[in-house]
């Protein structure tokens, strides 16, 4: 049965312990490795030490950590707690799709890159069919014109682009 | 009279022009699809906006915030479901209204109400720019640092039944924000002898991770579901006509949004609470709030579209953001060279002026937008959110990519990205991570700067403002404290109600002798004896 400390907790129970037990974990080694990672400077003021602010944001994080892990109404791991774990490491997935995009725009290039990307992750989310295969691909060419050939953001030119031939390499690098 | 015309030719140029249409339309575009909000864009859009003008950059960032809160009502009160955050409490009375077959009357009083809200702010803090002129000045080194610390306390109290995970989380942020090389000394903090993080943890990479990552992961892994939107018919200004039967209403919520704006750290949660609670106990029909109040709806909207332009009050006066998004904004100013802070206000008055009558145009424009584009604007909210998460994920990649074209900032905004999903699925807040960062590094060099000139830590608070500001902290602490005191206290009386056992200490010491004395009470004191004897003969 529920308890009533369990039911006025703000969230739901599932992955709480295990998220405030790594936390703290993490905390606490963070701030025994304070001495090796900051310095101590002689003749400066305490508020003026390098290690001040690591040494107060980090004893913050183990003192409200520790108290908000002994604020939790539950002190054993369920297989729901387990079950959410996994669920964050399927999240993973999408991260490791990201950086794979990430590493493939400066070998390939943006326009390329983007116009695989987007319509393969959406085929991977379940959407076949043409008309959204056809959005996919819309929205690719739409923000590759908008962000690189518009607003011209930072995105160099790709390895692949030094093989064209002299104006299309320009163009290239340049707007796509 | 010549600041507002000085201000007027800052704002007379085209591309400021396209930035304002941009803003507005893109604002209620993503305000109206849940799962966006502003956040998001803004993070997606910030390097896009470092190659601009400051005027046009911020202009179209402040565009999105002030926009998308409108923009947000649609799907909060057609389908029940906010488009941003803020409008949770639009859905109380618009759904029902939708549900009894007025839908039309109620996005109108929402955008009616939105847009006095935004009108009324502006206009408050254009009249009151010349005070906080005068006023701003008077913040040196310790009022700022006692501000920005007021600010993150503030943050943290907010986040009831969560302040304890929200402070570590604030905490967290101030530590991301020392680790690299110390600017004063210039020795290492915790770089562990990593050259990419030399530099520091760069606060945009974060907020891309923490808000467009994230917020990718989340409707990647979700589900699809099916919108049904009811549809709209006949013209859209019947609103305008009924908010000014609400004259008290509207006026108060506008005052409420504009004053809680103002003070870091509060924000349009408390300012609709507060507004939303004051309508009800002054209407002459409170039983109808909930159940599709016209009141209840302009209070909520009212309130919380007065909070942006007021939120840019700590921020432009003294350097100090008060949320997420104008935390981000801040980034854009210093990128531009332009600080915020008492110097602003003596220096670019215009520029202030300028910023404040673009939001009023703004909200000109995004009315008119709505007024004549709801219908067609309802269409977005259909969109698929797993196919949106491909969205965000693509133009994450725009916005962390092009800030140094580093695949580290990449990694480390993927890592962030993670941890904002956690954190979301435990509905654990973000906001004081990205708050720690931008407060942790003011207060870090305003506090040796403001400690280098006094004697005792007494001295510290000898002027009258870091006096006031140091009690208010003292106040908003001490009630904190009496808060958790009086909830502790009411969940001990719930937990004692629900208990079948006699709650006398008589008994009670009788039930412990009891359990003592019996064997499973010597069972499970032996076994835990045994634990111990373990556990010391480890050391």
């Amino acid at each position: 049965m529920t308890t009533e400390r369990e039911r006025r907790f703000v969230g739901p129970r599932r992955g709480q312990l295990v998220f405030a037990l790594v936390f703290l974990t993490l905390s606490v080694l963070l701030l025994a490795l304070i001495g090796e990672q900051t310095t101590w400077v002689k003749k400066a003021k305490l508020f003026a030490q390098p290690r001040f602010w690591p040494a107060v944001s980090l004893g913050g994080m183990v003192l409200l950590g520790a108290l908000h892990f002994y604020q939790l109404p539950w002190r054993r791991a369920s297989r729901y707690d387990l079950w959410e774990a996994r669920q964050w490491g399927r999240s993973a997935e999408y991260a490791l799709w990201f950086m794979g995009y990430v590493f493939l725009v400066p070998l390939i290039g943006y326009l390329p890159v983007t116009l695989v990307f987007v319509p393969l992750l959406a085929r991977r989310m379940g959407y076949r069919g043409k008309f959204m295969m056809g959005i996919s691909l819309g929205f690719a060419l739409m923000v590759v014109v908008l962000f690189k050939g518009i607003l011209a953001v930072k995105i160099p030119g790709a390895l692949l682009y030094e093989d064209l031939p002299g104006a299309l390499r320009n163009f290239f690098i340049l707007y796509l | 009279m010549d600041l507002i015309l000085s201000a007027i030719d800052i704002l007379m140029r085209w591309d400021v022009a396209l930035a304002l249409l941009a803003g507005s339309v893109g604002g209620v575009l993503i305000g109206a699809i849940p799962g966006v909000g502003p956040a998001v864009a803004i993070a997606i859009l910030l390097p896009a906006t470092f190659s601009m003008d400051p005027i046009v950059g911020l202009t179209v960032l402040l565009g999105i915030y002030g926009s998308s809160m409108y923009g947000g009502a649609i799907p909060a009160i057609l389908i029940n479901t906010p488009g941003t955050a803020v409008n949770a409490l639009t859905t109380y009375d618009g759904y029902p209204m939708t549900a009894r077959g007025e839908p039309r009357r109620a996005l109108s009083l929402a955008y009616s109400a939105s847009f006095f809200g935004g009108v009324f702010s502006v206009v408050c803090l254009i009249l009151f720019a010349p005070v906080l002129a005068k006023v701003a000045p008077m913040f040196g080194s310790r009022e700022i640092f006692l501000a920005a610390l007021l600010g993150l306390i503030l943050v943290v109290v907010a986040h009831r039944g969560q302040a304890l995970i929200a402070g570590a989380l604030a905490c967290l942020g101030i530590f991301l924000n020392t680790i690299g090389m110390e600017p004063v000394k210039y020795t290492q903090r915790y770089t562990f002898n990593q050259d990419f993080l030399g530099g520091g943890v760069n606060l945009i990479v974060v907020v891309l991770g923490l808000f467009a990552l994230s917020q990718a992961f989340v409707l990647l892994m979700d589900e699809d579901e099916k919108v049904h939107v009811t549809k709209l018919r006949g013209g859209m200004f019947q609103g305008l006509r009924e908010l000014t039967r609400h004259p008290r209403v509207t006026a108060v919520s506008a005052s409420f949004g504009a004053l809680m704006g103002m003070i870091p750290g509060v924000g349009e949660f408390t300012a609709q609470f507060m507004s939303y609670t004051y309508a009800q106990k002054t209407s002459k029909r409170p039983q109808d709030f909930g159940k599709g109040s016209s009141e209840g709806l302009i209070a909520a909207e009212t309130a919380n579209n007065a909070v942006p332009a007021a939120a840019m009050v700590p921020l432009l006066a003294l350097g100090i953001p008060g949320e997420a998004l104008t935390a981000m904004m801040l980034s854009v100013f210093y990128v531009h060279n332009v600080v915020p802070g008492p110097g602003l206000f003596q220096n670019d008055m215009d520029f202030v002026v300028a910023l404040y009558l673009a939001l009023l145009i703004l909200n000109v424009l995004v009315l008119g937008f709505l007024l004549f584009a709801t219908r067609a604007l309802v269409q977005v909210v259909k969109i698929p959110n797993r196919f949106l998460g491909v969205c965000i994920l693509t133009l994450s990649f725009v916005g962390v990519y092009s800030l140094r074209n580093s695949a580290t900032d990449c990694l480390i905004a993927a890592g962030f990205g993670l941890f904002g999903f956690i954190l979301k699925r435990l509905s654990l807040p973000a906001v004081p991570i990205i708050l720690g960062m931008v407060l942790g590094g003011i207060m870090e060099v305003k506090l040796r700067s403001g400690m280098a000139r006094v004697k005792e830590p007494l001295d510290f608070i000898n002027r009258p403002i870091s006096f006031i500001l140091f009690t208010i902290i003292i106040l908003v602490l001490a009630s904190h404290i009496l808060r958790v005191w009086r909830d502790r206290k009411e969940l001990k009386e719930a937990e004692w109600q629900t208990k079948t056992a006699s709650t006398s200490f008589g008994k009670l010491m009788s039930r412990r002798k009891n359990s003592f004395l019996k064997d499973r009470g010597k069972e499970v004191r032996g076994r835990h004896s045994k634990l111990l004897r373990r556990l010391k003969g480890l050391f």
